[in-house]
């Protein structure tokens, strides 16, 4: 079976159009998202709906610290993050925020793990950003597999489970995935994979970014979409939110 | 829950086992058989034991993942891998022949043979660094022949394919490999340049052509280290007769720092293939090591170090060093055309500073040596159309190893140029269109049918044309 993994949408609705439509044209059966449906973009009740409806359909999606924030406050963001989320909540409509705050923190399913951060302290938000990171995730379930977000770079961890002494327990290999190639998720090993942003790309490419796992031949295929960017930032800008967050989506930062 | 040893006669996965093959240090090779394969496989499995190095294991792991994703004559063909879970193994094609091993009893062999089997062998490392793959341990054993020809590369167990994650990278805080054969870069544990190939090729041209191992065989790490700083005695030091272009081409695959090696392996194996070709430089003539004063310099200076590791670090992939065909036709004398032609190299030249260019002529002729004076006739034309092409080439600015001549001999020029793509792995070919629409009525378009049929891209030149439509409407 073929799950599209979509990770940090941050109410850009040009972005997870474009992204829908690829995944579809690719034979996606099943769509897992990995939180942050709102945030910096300006179309966060379209997405929240779109979600739901695709959760309606058997899609899973789970809790982001974006959508968590809208609840409980942005405290511990910095200033343009807090000020969309104020901005969001009153955007959205009771069901939506109610739908947001209902939102599981990770699922599990055929040994895979999916969540927004990492699987040490999940609560924390905490980034995987390194090997040792990784390594700290991947030791704290007993999945084989994890699939995150919140970091907005691509990024697969590797972890060996033939170690002959403590110290091997612990190696971690750390790889950045090329678009379009498929990497094998060998069995035998532990992974954990950063699927990049959607809506919010932050390694130098503004493209969208998801990835399509094929649990039968147990290969991860990154993908890059091209989206109107210019769309997206206009209407930031026409929401009067602020204008560094359109401007960093046309520079992929 | 893991077995790593199968016996003849049991059956696994649908595969029956037959003979041992090969017993190796960290596996062995047995002959198999499915019956929906008809073409021998041999099935690969490794020893794992109690307590063994785990980097075994994660060798054995990237083997299992890159072979299937490489392709072509130069690999051997994929057919099944075997979960760790149950029993791990690959089942690939069995590629009948002796390894270069047995060559060793023979050494030093013919300089034509060397070169022979080093452009066989460059070839084939070519074709892997394409498909994005650095084999890090071309070595004698390693190397077998097809009978049609080509070398084969096998075990991919310490190498890396560009594009997926290097399960290896954190089993190298020792450097894997085989010690005679390893680059510099390699010993520094950086696995990153596909020109540490190439260096292991040279080790393997020297030790073929000598008979000597140009770094011995090191046992030990400092014995590892010395040819960060110690460059190999010379060939021709221990064979006068050593040709310069052997030694010019062996001695820059030994380059400690990989930027002073051949850009790809495509520009080494068409090096060995046109030795009259090769630029000569100081390289060929060396007679003795450097000074003891030299080497002392080189190691203790903390800069070689750092050199080999930034440019190893920084390599990029093959595709920025490409080998250029152009194809001119000197017949039609269009000057536009030389010029439009020129221009088009000249940009290429500045665009792609590791980019080399073969000018090419098609001489239409059979030349068949019935004749004395039919011969005779025969090499000066064919020194005449040299004359032509260097003439031409005069006006660009470059360096004379980047670029070359060809004079080619054909009744079809077409296929001429074709075949000249495929046996010396041309990435681009560059040809006029001809411009007397008349010729090109009864000749027929030779752009045309090499656009068509070229295992390259192809790129036709044209002047810009004046549109005419103009003035004969004014004479109406």
């Amino acid at each position: 079976m073929k799950l599209a993994l979509l990770a940090d949408i941050h109410s850009n609705r040009e972005a997870l159009e474009a992204v829908l439509a690829h995944a579809n044209e690719r034979g996606a059966e099943r769509f897992l998202f990995l939180g942050d449906y709102v945030g910096y973009g300006a179309d966060p009740e379209w997405v929240v709906g779109t979600v739901m409806d695709l959760v309606e359909k058997g899609a899973v999606a789970i809790l982001g610290n974006h959508d968590a924030a809208v609840k409980t406050g942005g405290a511990g963001m910095d200033s343009p993050a807090r000020t969309v989320i104020e901005w969001t909540r009153g955007q959205l409509g009771a069901e939506h925020r109610a739908y947001l705050a209902g939102l599981p923190l990770a699922w599990e399913e055929a040994g895979r793990l999916f969540l927004h951060s990492e699987a040490a302290a999940p609560r924390k938000w905490t980034y995987v950003t390194d090997a040792q990171d990784a390594a700290r995730s991947i030791r704290s379930t007993s999945c084989r597999v994890t699939f995150c977000g919140h970091v907005h770079k691509p990024a697969i961890y590797s972890m060996t489970e033939m170690w002959s002494s403590v110290s091997e327990m612990w190696k971690t290999t750390a790889f950045r995935p090329v678009a379009g190639v498929p990497v094998p998720l060998l069995p035998q090993r532990r992974w954990l994979a950063v699927i990049g942003s959607v809506g919010q790309p932050r390694d130098g490419d503004p493209s969208a970014t998801y990835a399509i796992f094929d649990s039968d031949r147990k290969e991860l295929t990154y993908h890059r979409v091209p989206y109107d960017f210019d769309a997206t930032g206009e209407k930031i800008r026409a929401a009067g939110l602020p204008w560094m967050l359109a401007e960093r989506l046309r520079k992929g930062q | 829950m893991m077995h790593g040893r199968v016996h003849a006669g049991q059956t696994v996965d649908g595969f029956l086992i037959g003979e041992l093959i090969h017993q190796g240090g960290m596996s062995t090779l047995r002959a198999v058989t499915r019956p929906d394969i008809d073409v021998p496989v041999l099935m690969k499995v490794p020893k794992i034991l109690e307590g063994m190095d785990s980097a075994a294991i994660v060798s054995f792991e990237m083997e299992q993942m890159i072979l299937p994703r490489v392709s072509g004559v130069h690999v051997p063909k994929f057919f099944a891998a075997g979960d760790f879970a149950v029993q791990p193994y690959i089942v690939m094609e069995h590629v009948p022949g002796k390894t270069l091993l047995h060559k060793l009893d023979d050494l030093p062999l013919p300089y034509e043979e060397v070169a022979a089997i080093g452009t066989k062998v460059a070839t084939a490392i070519h074709d892997l660094h394409r498909q994005h793959v650095i084999h890090f341990d071309v070595k004698p054993s390693n190397i077998l022949f097809r009978a049609t020809g080509e070398a084969v590369l096998i075990d991919f167990g310490l190498s890396r394919h560009e594009q997926l994650p290097d399960l290896m990278a954190e089993e190298f805080r020792i450097p894997y490999g085989t010690g005679p054969y390893l680059a510099p870069e390699q010993i520094l544990g950086v696995r990153k340049d596909p020109r540490s190939d190439l260096f292991a090729l040279g080790v393997l041209l020297y030790f073929f052509s000598t008979g000597t191992r140009p770094f011995g065989d090191p046992k030990s790490k400092r014995q590892l280290h010395k040819r960060l700083w110690r460059d190999p005695v010379p060939p021709r030091k221990l064979r006068p007769d050593y040709p310069l272009w052997l030694q010019e081409i062996g001695l820059r695959c030994l380059e400690i720092d990989p930027a002073r090696r051949h850009p790809s392996a495509g520009q080494l194996a068409f090096d060995l293939s046109h030795p009259g070709q090769v630029k000569l430089t100081v390289r060929s003539e060396r007679l003795k090591r450097d000074p003891w004063t030299v080497a002392i310099r080189r190691r203790f200076n903390p800069h070689t170090e750092e050199l080999v590791v930034k440019s190893a670090a920084t390599a990029t992939h093959v595709s920025t060093a490409p080998i250029v065909a152009i194809a001119l036709d000197l017949s039609e004398g269009s000057e536009a055309l030389a010029e439009a032609l020129r221009e088009t190299v000249q940009r290429g030249l500045e665009r792609l500073p590791d980019a080399r260019f073969a000018i090419l002529n098609v001489l239409k002729q059979h030349r068949i040596a019935l004749d004395q004076k039919l011969d005779q006739d025969g090499q000066n034309k064919h020194l005449m159309r040299l004359v032509e092409l260097r003439h031409w080439a005069q006006k660009l600015d470059v360096t004379a190893h980047r670029i070359s001549f060809h004079v080619l001999e054909s009744p079809d020029p077409a296929a001429a140029i074709i075949d000249y793509a495929e046996t010396n792995a041309v990435d681009q070919i560059v040809l006029g269109a001809r411009t007397n629409s008349m010729l090109r009525t009864i000749l027929g378009s030779v752009s045309a049918e090499v656009a068509a049929k070229a295992p390259c891209t192809v790129t036709v030149v044209r002047p810009r044309r004046r549109v005419s439509g103009a003035d004969e409407s004014s004479k109406v």
